[in-house]
């Protein structure tokens, strides 16, 4: 099997697939690790029993997704090395580091504090327990800090040296790690972690309030969720714009490619809306465009010359028709969140919030639309960044493992297999945990399985009415 | 040249540290998992499970520091390695995937279901340790390497010789575990993890003993490290410890002191480790790569060196913090789930 496949194409195949189903747990960790260190501090600040409650009730949920990030981020850590040996070599010693320092800083710090987070409530008291689940928050916002130093530098790479095997040696290790791109996409990707938790925590709080509009757990988390949206979503678009125009800087031939610029525009760039990128032909089929606005949204002025990919090697295209998609993907859901967080604002002006019935149906149908957004957002920047590793220096075909192309088929074999068993049954258990309402007197994971609640629903019910 | 000869010497030190944290601290999760079908009963599951759920994760992430650390220190000997250890990599780490995610299912999972996360748990254990335990020996029998590059096929690693070590890392892994059991548990799950205990020590001393004569075997080298004058001077000693911690082990398994057992099998860990070391030193990829030929630049491993001086004694200490929050024994029924 796979005797006539290309091995780079397999390993490229593997890597995304991988990625994909792990990227969208950190995402949820982060902002959900947040989420609940907010909860905790709302507890300890005016002693509420609600948020105590909707604590112990997203703790659950975190457990079951942080185990999975865990197990799938375990799992990347080594592929670069079995996948990407060559690149490893090459890149080790500036990206290395940086992964150190993730580990370091972050991996230990929200490990260590997790088991009492999760299980050490009764043993440490409430102060320390705060403390605990603080250290987990800001051990995710670390990770988050150099796992994406580490990619933008691969994106835009600056302060290195090449020694005399071709490896990229660290010259200036502040330049490498606030390299140009990583602003940006460090704000970015905080973001749209905290829209992704906001969105999944607002559609949860929807489902229960459309059943039964009184529960005051609900009602706490849709109010907050949509405060998010409605606050973030704007910022997150505008942080999105900015971060175009620092890759229209950096990275042009990307912007080209996700824009379905083949050809070169001296007097103002059209935006497409819709259309399917040719890559042999060089042009974008069946395209509707809205003429030099374009120009207007990357150069800020409707006449503004455009470069396009007729002025860029062939063999240094990115693959167009995904990065143009994934990106118009990624901008539409940004629109919508927007819009959940305007419908919200008005349903919340008019005193609607929790009775509104299409805002509910909105914001449950935009319960995964965060986690989609991700995962477009990273297929447009890693596959904009094709075909290259390291961006211009180091090709993706140079980049690989000596290995045949079976070895990588039956190991992508082996994870999308286990993948699809692991995942299929977490999201059975998220999605479980969810259904119920947050109750009078939650427990969080330290006591005996939810299951418990399950089994005696009649007591469940009553609780959960007399909130 | 001499600070990065001493820097790629630190290097090779921290890493060795790190991997020895890893191997003895997921060691007896792991070992739990390879125990597991030898505890068929619920409630003495739940115990186990407890036992480790809190700690597991911060026990896992030494082994993507050694991954990651290995990767920033030794970038070529990172990118040798492992495509040279494609498979038994691959294994492990769909075993700990399977392994990892059963501590949340099984407690999620209807009661029907669960039993199929104990399999995954059990089934992952078995499977990572195994697959380490192969790499381990991959290694030391060295891999064939061109250039900057692994040479060999993706099946170089499977050898009588690796299956060994595969086998004996499972041994000592299981011993940890019970010897964890021992002084975690009480009452007739205690008394069932002394008696394996006892079973699984012998088993261990076997495979020790196994290992140590096949090595030298292996490469003329190993056996010049071990025997030639006045190398065994310093050798020589290790095997005399090795006899006498079992000897401590035993008496601590007799008289039933919970607390001796776990600790003198770390212990037995760290001299069979420390021998590894012996015979490794200074290759990093045994006979063909050395450290300092793998090393990165001064300028990465300087940056990495102030981080790791500052915090992994934090890390350390937090660690020990959140060990001696869940400290004394499990009891049935009050677990943390």
């Amino acid at each position: 099997m796979f005797d006539g496949w290309d091995a780079v194409g397999l390993a490229r195949a593997q890597f995304a697939f991988t990625m994909a189903f792990h990227i969208v747990f950190p995402a949820f960790s982060i902002g959900l690790a947040s989420y609940l260190a907010v909860l905790e501090g709302l507890w300890l600040a005016t002693g509420r029993e609600v948020f105590i409650n909707l604590f112990n009730y997203w703790l659950k949920i975190f457990a079951v997704g942080f185990g999975m990030g865990v197990v799938s981020g375990v799992v990347i850590s080594y592929q670069l090395g079995t996948n990407w040996a060559a690149y490893s070599d090459k890149a080790g010693p500036i990206v290395g580091p940086l992964m150190a320092y993730e580990v370091l800083t972050a991996f230990f710090l929200e490990s260590g504090f997790l088991g009492v987070m999760l299980f050490g409530m009764a043993r440490v008291g409430p102060k320390l327990h705060f403390l605990a689940t603080l250290m987990v928050a800001v051990g995710t916002l670390f990770s988050a800090f150099w796992i994406l130093s580490a990619n933008s530098w691969m994106q835009t790479p600056v302060g290195y040296a090449v020694n005399s095997d071709g490896q990229f040696v660290p010259a200036d290790w502040l330049k490498i790690i606030f390299n140009p791109s990583f602003p940006y996409r460090f704000v970015h990707m905080v973001l749209a972690a905290y829209l992704t938790t906001a969105l999944v925590v607002g559609a949860v709080g929807a489902f229960h309030l459309s059943r039964d509009s009184r529960l005051a757990g609900p009602r706490v988390m849709f109010s907050m969720a949509m405060w998010m949206a409605t606050l973030v979503a704007p910022i997150q678009i505008l942080a999105g714009d900015q971060h175009g125009l620092n890759t229209l800087e950096h990275q042009p031939v990307k912007i080209m490619g996700m824009e379905g610029h083949y050809q070169s525009y001296q007097h103002g760039a059209p935006l497409y809306l819709f259309g399917l990128p040719d890559q042999a032909a060089g042009e974008v089929k069946y395209a509707i465009a809205v003429p030099k606005l374009g120009s207007l949204v990357l150069e800020h002025s409707l006449d503004a010359p455009m470069a396009g990919l007729d002025t860029v090697p062939r063999e240094n295209w990115p693959p167009v028709p995904v990065i143009f998609w994934s990106f118009r993907i990624m901008v539409g859901l940004g629109l919508l969140m927007l819009g959940l967080g305007l419908f919200s604002l008005w349903m919340r002006w008019r005193g609607s919030l929790y009775e509104s019935r299409l805002l509910h149906l909105f914001a449950m149908a935009m319960g995964p639309a965060g986690f989609i957004a991700v995962v477009a957002g990273w297929f447009t920047t890693e596959v904009g960044r094709q075909p290259f590793t390291v961006y211009g220096l180091l090709r993706t075909a140079d980049s690989a493992s000596p290995l045949a192309a079976p070895a990588v088929g039956s190991s992508l074999t082996a994870f999308v297999i286990v993948y699809f068993i692991v995942y299929a049954a977490g999201l059975t258990y998220l999605f479980r945990l969810m259904a119920q309402p947050p109750h009078h007197g939650e427990q969080g994971p330290s006591h005996a399985p939810v299951r418990a609640a399950g089994i005696t629903p009649a007591a469940g019910v009553a609780e959960g009415q007399s909130l | 040249m001499t600070a990065n000869v001493d820097l790629a010497t630190v290097w090779a030190f921290i890493i060795a540290f790190a991997v020895f944290v890893y191997v003895v601290m997921d060691g007896f999760d792991l070992g739990l998992g390879i125990l597991f079908p030898l505890f068929p009963d619920k409630t003495d599951r739940d115990v186990i499970m407890s036992s480790v759920a809190p700690v597991w994760d911060g026990n896992e992430t030494w082994l993507v520091l050694g991954g990651g650390g290995l990767m920033a220190a030794f970038p070529l000997a990172y990118a040798i390695l492992m495509p040279a250890l494609y498979t038994p990599i691959i294994a492990m780490l769909i075993g700990l995937v399977f392994r990892g995610v059963a501590f949340e299912f099984r407690w999620r999972a209807t009661p029907g279901k669960r039993n199929l996360w104990d399999i995954a748990f059990a089934g992952g254990s078995w499977l990572a340790a195994l697959a380490q335990g192969i790499a381990l020996g991959a290694i030391l029998q060295g891999v064939h390497v061109e250039g900057r590059h692994y040479a060999g096929g993706w099946w170089d690693w499977l050898t009588p010789f690796s299956i060994l070590t595969g086998v004996a890392l499972a041994v000592g892994y299981a011993l940890l575990g019970a010897t964890w059991l021992v002084m975690k548990t009480e009452g007739a799950l205690r008394d069932k993890a002394y008696l394996l205990s006892w079973s699984l020590l012998f088993a261990m001393l076997a495979a020790i003993g196994a290992v140590s004569i096949v090595t030298p075997f292996l490469h003329v080298a190993y056996a010049q490290r071990w025997f030639a004058w006045p190398n065994i001077i310093f050798t020589a000693p290790v095997p005399i410890a090795v006899a006498g911690v079992s000897v401590l082990l035993l008496r601590g398994l007799a008289n039933k002191h919970d607390y001796q057992p776990f600790f003198l099998s770390l212990l037995l860990f760290a001299l069979s480790y420390l021998g590894l070391g012996i015979s490794m030193y200074p290759y990093i990829v045994p006979q063909s790569i050395t450290i300092w030929q793998a090393a990165s630049p001064e300028n990465s491993q300087i940056f990495m060196l102030v981080g790791v001086a500052v915090l992994i004694p934090l890390i350390l200490g937090y660690t020990s913090w959140a060990y001696w929050v869940f400290r004394g024994k499990v009891k049935a029924g009050s677990g943390y789930h």
